[in-house]
């Protein structure tokens, strides 16, 4: 095992694949002379030439249109989108373009691709660089949608949504890239599809995604430590496929669920899961599901502001302590 | 440049075949057999002639949403295009896509895209894989005017120039976008050629109604493309016969306008063109009478086709062939 940074298991699990697999090329604004404004493609060009890690210009379209026409013959394209607010400006591709072209040409057309984005507030850039975005994704079918919470999974799962043979939205999580953590030695591949259970309770179940799932792994501490409450702790990891025999076998042993969401309010990833877990698990709720997230307004800038409105572990323990006395 | 006479009487035989198929397709609006929205390439059938005839069978097509007459350019049949209008098991997605996005990967046709310019930066995309992969594959994207005026197609340009990548830029101006003249709308006086200059491209104009000045100058394009020489910026000037889609009769067109291009019609033009070189008449009587017998089978079959299974609407979401989201 080797201690890695969130953001350098990002850039070792493209290099892992790009080892393997000739068809895997990389391509974004900054990506390669500068390693990312992220430092997430640190030493890709170094290692595998121009040819196949270029800086593109600022053309969002351009961008995501040449991966599609790419994917669409032959390679395994990775693209970065800056921050995943741009997504904004390239959102044909995403929804009408790559997410359907299989489905319109009747299976003739496949577009195994990824596009890596830097999601999530933590840095103060204000509105329109600090979004989480994952239910815009989630909300097209077509896509998966993968946001890893911890180093081994940026490798693992990022190394999985290359090989895939649809197309991923990969969200990197701003908050993390400085998390360091044990990523596996060798090759490190973790399948797409499979929530995981961070933390066994008996009370209380805490489903939380990306930078989340940190926060409510410490509030499950708080919980245990001061009220005397016990915690599971799921991080989701992939919202498409997402995997709802482990959600909901988990719910179900502590009947009390709680979602930890980044996204604002409404139409958030966990309005869908809660949505579940009441059709096909009502009877065994002990309470109705309780959803935390930001709020439903733009995200502010200034440090206290932006603080105020995501959850925070603090927040995630007050709302666990409000419905659980 | 020398035409062989084979090429021409193809250049010939695929426009009128394009010709007779889309007015069958209008027929079959008026029976009720054509659903949704179609638009016609009616009197634009030399740009798909001339390129179709200068592609190889493994160069890349990208069409719009008025993409009929380059998808039977590169050799799709009347059957599989009519049959996907109608809603058919045998279309060529088997009516999931319908008329705005045909597609037969088979023939190098890697859709037509109904978002207006979006394809210009995916064909870009198609033609980075094959400079990538060495195969001296040419991709193709045709648009319309009113195409010119969106961000796509400068990011796509911008990108395939930085890149020397071996794409065609096809314009067809036919003079409107939906129902606004062109030039009401644009800085520029040719939207697609005036701005080539911005790309550090050669203005390429060219009457697109002329099969053999679109064959010849396509044939130039792909060249240079394989040749490593980087893409293309090419503004064919046209006219569509028809309103914009089904829903539009075209009155906005001033009558003698209508008229004029009437004249310039690219199939009456290049059949004279023909028997002035010598071309026997009943040559190209065959020729038309094979492509109706082709046409008339066609449209029989199609509407003999089955209707496609309400299972196929919940399948190709993923490349597993299934559309589940969740275990």
């Amino acid at each position: 095992m080797a201690q890695l940074s969130y953001r350098d298991a990002v850039a070792a699990g493209i290099a892992q694949e790009m080892e393997r697999d000739e068809r895997v090329v990389m391509l974004g604004e900054d990506c390669a002379a500068a390693g990312g404004v992220f430092k997430t493609t640190v030493g890709l060009v170094e290692r595998f030439g121009t040819r196949r890690v270029k800086d593109t210009p600022i053309s969002e379209l351009a961008i995501l249109g040449a991966a599609m026409g790419a994917a669409m013959t032959g390679l395994r394209p990775v693209a970065e989108i800056m921050f995943s607010d741009f997504l904004a400006c390239c959102w044909d591709y995403v929804a009408n373009q790559i997410a359907k072209a299989r489905y319109m040409s009747d299976g003739q057309l496949s577009v195994p691709l990824v596009i890596r984005t830097a999601n999530g507030a933590g840095s103060r850039f204000g509105a329109q660089h600090s979004q989480s975005v994952e239910n815009w994704a989630m909300a097209v079918p077509g896509l998966k949608v993968v946001a890893p919470s911890n180093a081994a999974d940026a490798k693992g799962l990022l190394a999985a949504a290359i090989r895939d043979p649809d197309p991923v939205i990969f969200f990197e999580h701003k908050s993390l890239l400085a998390n360091k953590g044990e990523v596996p030695d060798g090759e490190h591949v973790e399948p797409l599809g499979r929530a995981k259970v961070l933390r066994e309770g008996s009370d209380i179940t805490l489903i939380a995604l990306a930078a989340m799932v940190p926060r409510a792994l410490k509030a499950a501490e708080t919980l245990a430590a001061e009220h005397g409450l016990s915690a599971t702790v799921i991080d989701v990891r992939t919202l498409v496929p997402l995997d709802t025999q482990t959600l909901l076998r988990e719910a179900l042993r502590t009947g009390r669920v709680f979602t930890v969401e980044e996204n604002p309010r409404l139409c958030g990833w966990g309005a869908e899961l809660s949505s579940i877990l009441h059709e096909e698990a009502f009877g065994s709720l002990r309470q109705p599901v309780v959803r935390i997230t930001t709020p439903h307004i733009p995200l502010p800038a200034a440090d206290q502001l932006e603080d105020a409105v995501v959850p925070s572990v603090a927040r995630i323990v007050a709302e666990v302590r409000r419905v659980v006395k | 440049m020398d035409i062989p006479e084979k090429t021409r009487l193809e250049l010939y035989r695929m426009m009128a075949e394009i010709r007779y198929c889309e007015k069958r397709a209008y027929d079959l609006f008026l029976q009720n057999l054509v659903k949704g929205t179609s638009h016609l390439a009616l009197g634009q059938e030399a740009v798909a002639a001339g390129f179709g005839a200068a592609m190889n069978s493994d160069d890349y097509t990208f069409c719009t949403y008025r993409g009929h007459h380059h998808t039977l350019a590169r050799g799709a049949s009347m059957l599989s295009v009519l049959g996907e209008l109608m809603g058919r098991q045998c279309g060529l997605m088997k009516g999931k896509g319908g008329s705005m996005h045909l597609t037969s990967a088979r023939h190098g046709v890697l859709g037509s895209y109904a978002i207006v310019g979006a394809h210009l930066p995916i064909a870009a995309g198609a033609a980075w894989s094959a400079q990538y992969r060495k195969t001296k594959q040419v991709a193709v994207a045709f648009f319309g005017d009113g195409a010119t005026n969106i961000g796509a197609f400068h990011e796509a340009l911008n990108l395939a120039v930085v890149w020397q990548l071996p794409v065609i830029f096809v314009c067809e101006n036919n003079g409107y976008m939906e129902y606004t003249p062109i030039g009401a709308v644009t800085a520029v006086e040719h939207p697609a050629a005036d701005r080539a200059c911005a790309y550090n491209l050669p203005r390429q104009l060219i009457d697109g109604n002329d099969a053999d000045l679109v064959y010849e100058t396509a044939c130039a394009a792909f060249e240079k493309a394989r040749s490593g020489n980087g893409p293309s910026l090419i503004e064919c000037l046209t006219y569509r016969h028809s309103g914009h889609s089904r829903a539009d009769p075209g009155k906005y067109r001033p009558k003698e306008e209508v008229e004029a291009w009437l004249n310039k019609d690219p199939l009456g033009m290049y059949r004279l063109r023909l028997l002035a070189l010598g071309v026997a008449e009943a040559t190209l009587a065959q020729i038309e009478a094979d492509a109706m017998t082709t046409l008339n089978e066609a449209t029989e079959q199609a509407k003999a086709s089955p209707l496609p299974a309400i299972e196929s609407a919940f399948r190709d979401v993923w490349a597993d062939g299934g559309a589940a989201w969740r275990n």
